[in-house]
């Protein structure tokens, strides 16, 4: 299954929403470009919502982590949202767990960024 | 006691590939009576090993190809994937762990491997290198069956 990401904005933050599998292939590039393009209309508060996300390999791990550096390096902020067990148990393993400002609730979430 | 089964494919360095030996070490897994979270360790190891075949060993090339084997013993899976690449000095590859090396965006498929699997091997041969993956089979329900007979 491929990758399929859809934008939407709540209160000045773009919230993505992810659902298939972020892995090497389509699945990594649908994120990469899917940053990339916020980035370049200035749109830095990223909120991955992660919900319907069914599986990550390591190339997809290293795409959230790049997505991660870009936003920060840009003086953005993203954090990800509604990890499932799987990933949460990846991200707790690969200690990228406490790297991610990880959320449960929207709402939360949205409130956390710097307004 | 059942008597050992192995299969092998020689394969393309193709994402294909990859996508197929995950789906193949899932259905494999799957029939070796491990539980979900077992063979989704399994599959996503195997992909790992793939990867390292396809992108790092034979970097794509389309004369070079990727042999894969499923060995089942009855007390292993053993999973064998070799390419004909350049090949690697493992111990050389950075922990991805390091506080350093957290932010990396790549570098964490041999620990993936190794988090998933007992054991975990590398044989460098006269062209390319070797990864043999083994998972033991106790506590599944393929011990259950051959306890109740």
């Amino acid at each position: 299954m491929s990758m399929k990401a859809s934008t939407r904005q709540i209160d000045g933050v773009t919230i993505v929403d992810l659902s298939g599998r972020i892995t090497l292939g389509e699945g990594s590039v649908v994120l990469r470009d899917t940053i990339k393009d916020l980035l370049s209309k200035g749109q830095k508060k990223i909120l991955l919502n992660l919900g319907d996300v069914s599986y990550i390999d390591s190339s997809g791990i290293g795409e959230l982590v790049s997505a991660f550096t870009s936003v920060r390096n840009q003086g953005g902020e993203l954090k990800l949202l509604h990890l499932t067990k799987k990933v949460h148990d990846l991200l707790q393993i690969t200690k990228l767990y406490t790297v991610f400002d990880v959320k449960d609730d929207e709402a939360t979430a949205v409130g956390a960024f710097n307004h | 006691m059942t008597a050992p089964q192995r299969v092998s494919y020689r394969m393309e360095s193709t994402l294909e590939s990859v996508n197929k030996a995950e789906e193949m070490a899932d259905q494999i897994a799957a029939r070796a009576g491990m539980d979900e979270d077992t063979r989704r360790g399994v599959s996503m190891a195997v992909r790992e090993a793939m990867i390292n075949a396809v992108l790092h060993g034979n970097a794509y090339d389309p004369v070079k190809r990727v042999n894969l084997s499923f060995e089942q013993t009855g007390e292993e899976l053993i999973v064998t994937i070799s390419d004909e690449g350049k090949g690697f000095v493992p111990e050389e590859v950075p922990d991805p762990l390091a506080p350093e090396n957290l932010l990396k965006q790549s570098g964490r498929g041999i620990f993936l491997m190794r988090a998933f699997m007992d054991e975990v091997r590398f044989r460098q041969l006269d062209l390319g290198t070797e990864i043999t993956l083994i998972k033991r089979l106790q506590g599944t329900d393929l011990d259950h069956q051959e306890a109740s007979t």
